[in-house]
């Protein structure tokens, strides 16, 4: 398991790296096919694999966050890209904005590897216009080994014991961050009533005073080195903590959690949308798709995928166990349009909270 | 002849002059444009005139980032001064041969990445660190202090990173001396706390000014260090512009504040070009007396 090399989701350091460089020109397109994902987001030899299957060549381009493909994509109205990898509200937002294609699922017969629960999603039901790639859950991730009793509500983290003040992480990407309080007090993660989430904005500043920090990226390496005790965490970061520590345990409070999705969408702009089709198709092969669950620790939509993990796989990482049935529960983070000013203001707000 | 000299120099400048314009003028004029657009529903920009994102940098909430990061780099500048001024002034007064060394030691750690040099203060200071291992190996064994994630962590990152800065400009003043100014005041019956204070250091104030400058202005606008030593729990301007860009997709909202930010610093700039015009005449004067 090579977790440290893997770094998904909002890549705070190397964002920061490449911050004032945001390239707005599209890559050079000497392939077929351009994809652009996250680092370390399939496997190495995918290209290669797809090549020798179909014959179509394609070159992997990188984006750190959703938001910074989504700065170019906007930019240059999706011109030089084929598919893209996105989470599921933003891939929401590429279709309100007419940028991606309608998915042709004669194409793409590997769709019906999926689970029937993946072409159900409230952000797109039916696959129209994105296909699941991974999905999961944002929970607790702590060491057992030193938090005497295994936490059980949001407001575990929020309003820690004694014991836990300094020792704890949360996210700080805006959703998460929020939808933690949001959670706690029983609201909906999209929620967008000003006096609710003035509520959730006075929780927030009060569990601030109790964190360590706020962390995207190296939370998992806190709870290895004892730094933190218990953190906020995407089910598949906890994982990469608990392959160092077995003590590590991911748990889901009561009040629950939001569902994550990570999905595949095509260009409206592309030249070659029949590869691109192609494409996804490759990457839905139970074999394929088992890769990215077996390497990246994340759940996928896929069912004989997952029906095909090793038994000593699952025995390590309980949480890719988890029925379907009861994943599909949570609530999506969905697009919240106006809205998403206020959540930036909100955020700030806390951060700058003294 | 002669005709041809305006012309060779203009030729000089003119890769200069392209290089400022391609990349200073023309970005600067477009983030400057992009504040006075609206954000898009989903994040682009939509092309209506709108001065709202200039009154959104008034609301008290971002005020108070401003003055707080305006307070953040104001305490790293002045501790960077005190040690810096302090540094320079010893290396001033070393034996010559010695001082091409210690300044040579002093702009080291330019030589090394900024990210790298910070991620070390990060292995310094937090709760397992080095600091915590080197207290319990002398026997400490109480709870680990909390040094990193501090506001403290984040001006000693930033004291740390432009330090040279300060050591540099100070050192060029002090070393230019001229030590018979500093005699004839202890002559004429000055104490060693009246020369510095009366003698060298007004005469060394440009020096102090370009190094302050140089600090108070790298550290307003900072959004590594406080993002990686403070743990995101202090926001400063930096981080906000940041934000703006990268997450929340508020283009305009971030050019306005970005555009704040320089205005700030072109005031910081004046202020000081101003104090160094007035210490240039002190200086001048000096001089002049010194040779009489």
């Amino acid at each position: 398991m090579t977790a440290t090399t893997l770094r998904h989701r909002s890549l705070k350091t190397s964002a920061i790296a490449l911050g004032l460089a945001i390239a707005l020109s599209a890559p050079a397109a000497a392939a077929d096919l351009v994809i652009s994902n996250w680092d370390g987001y399939m496997a190495p030899d995918a290209m290669a694999a797809f090549k020798a299957a179909t014959g179509v060549s394609g070159e992997v381009v990188v984006h750190a966050t959703n938001e910074e493909i989504m700065g170019k994509l906007v930019a240059s109205g999706g011109k030089g890209y084929d598919v893209v990898f996105v989470s599921s509200p933003f891939a929401e937002v590429l279709n309100k904005l007419g940028l991606i294609e309608t998915i042709d699922h004669a194409k793409v017969p590997n769709l019906a590897n999926l689970y029937p629960e993946a072409a159900k999603l409230p952000h797109d039901v039916g696959n129209n216009f994105s296909v699941p790639y991974t999905w999961g859950t944002t929970g607790l991730c702590y060491r057992s080994d030193l938090v005497k009793t295994e936490p059980a509500s949001w407001n575990d983290l929020l309003a820690p014991s004694d014991a836990l003040k300094g020792k704890t992480t949360m996210l700080a990407t805006d959703r998460w961050l929020l939808a933690a309080g949001q959670l706690a007090k029983g609201y909906s993660v999209n929620e967008t009533d000003p006096a609710k989430l003035a509520e959730v904005k006075d929780l927030l500043i009060s569990a601030k005073k109790t964190l360590l920090a706020y962390d995207d990226t190296t939370f998992y390496s806190k709870l290895i080195s004892g730094e933190a005790l218990m953190v906020q965490a995407w089910d598949g970061w906890c994982n990469y903590g608990i392959a160092e520590n077995p003590q590590i345990k991911y748990t889901i409070p009561k009040e629950g959690s939001d569902l994550w999705v990570d999905t595949m969408v095509v260009m409206k702009a592309s030249a070659n949308k029949d590869a691109a089709f192609q494409f996804i198709n490759f990457m839905l092969d139970a074999k394929n798709h088992a890769w990215a669950a077996q390497n990246i620790d994340y759940k996928v939509p896929n069912k004989p995928a997952m029906e095909s993990l090793p038994a000593d796989f699952l025995a390590k990482f309980p949480n890719m166990s988890m029925p379907v049935a009861e994943l599909v529960k949570f609530e999506q983070l969905r697009d919240v349009g106006d809205a998403q000013r206020d959540y930036s203001k909100i955020v700030s707000e806390i951060k700058a909270a003294q | 002849m002669r005709s041809f000299v305006p012309s060779r120099s203009s030729l000089l400048m003119a890769p200069a002059l392209a290089w400022l314009t391609a990349l200073m003028v023309v970005p600067c004029a477009l983030v400057l444009a992009l504040a006075f657009f609206r954000r898009g529903i989903y994040g682009g920009i939509e092309y209506s005139f709108t001065l709202e994102n200039f009154g959104l940098v008034l609301d008290p909430l971002y005020a108070s980032i401003f003055l707080n990061s305006a307070r953040i780099a104001g305490a790293a500048t002045l501790i960077a001064v005190v040690i810096g001024y302090a540094a320079a002034y010893a290396i001033a007064a070393a034996p010559r041969r010695w001082q091409p060394v210690f300044l040579f030691f002093s702009v080291l750690p330019f030589w090394s990445n900024y990210l790298i040099r910070t991620y070390a203060w990060i292995v310094l200071l937090n709760r397992e660190g080095l600091i915590t291992q080197l207290l319990r190996w002398f026997g400490y064994t109480g709870e680990p202090p909390s040094m990193l994630y501090t506001e403290g962590a984040v001006i000693a990152g930033l004291v740390y990173n432009y330090l040279p800065f300060v050591i540099l400009a100070c050192y060029a003043p002090l070393s230019r001396l001229n030590p018979e100014l500093a005699e004839a005041s202890r002559d004429l019956g000055a104490s060693a706390m009246t020369t510095f204070r009366r003698v060298i250091l007004p005469l060394t104030v440009p020096g102090i000014a370009a190094g302050a400058v140089f600090v108070f202005v790298l550290s307003i606008g900072n959004f590594v260090t406080p993002a990686l030593l403070g743990g995101g729990r202090f926001q400063m301007i930096g981080n906000l512009v940041y934000d703006q860009f990268l997450t929340a997709n508020d283009w305009p909202f971030g050019a306005a504040l970005a555009m704040a930010l320089i205005a700030i610093m072109l005031l910081v700039l004046t202020a000081q070009a101003l104090a160094a015009d007035r210490a240039a005449g002190r200086v001048a004067e000096a001089k002049g007396g010194a040779d009489d």
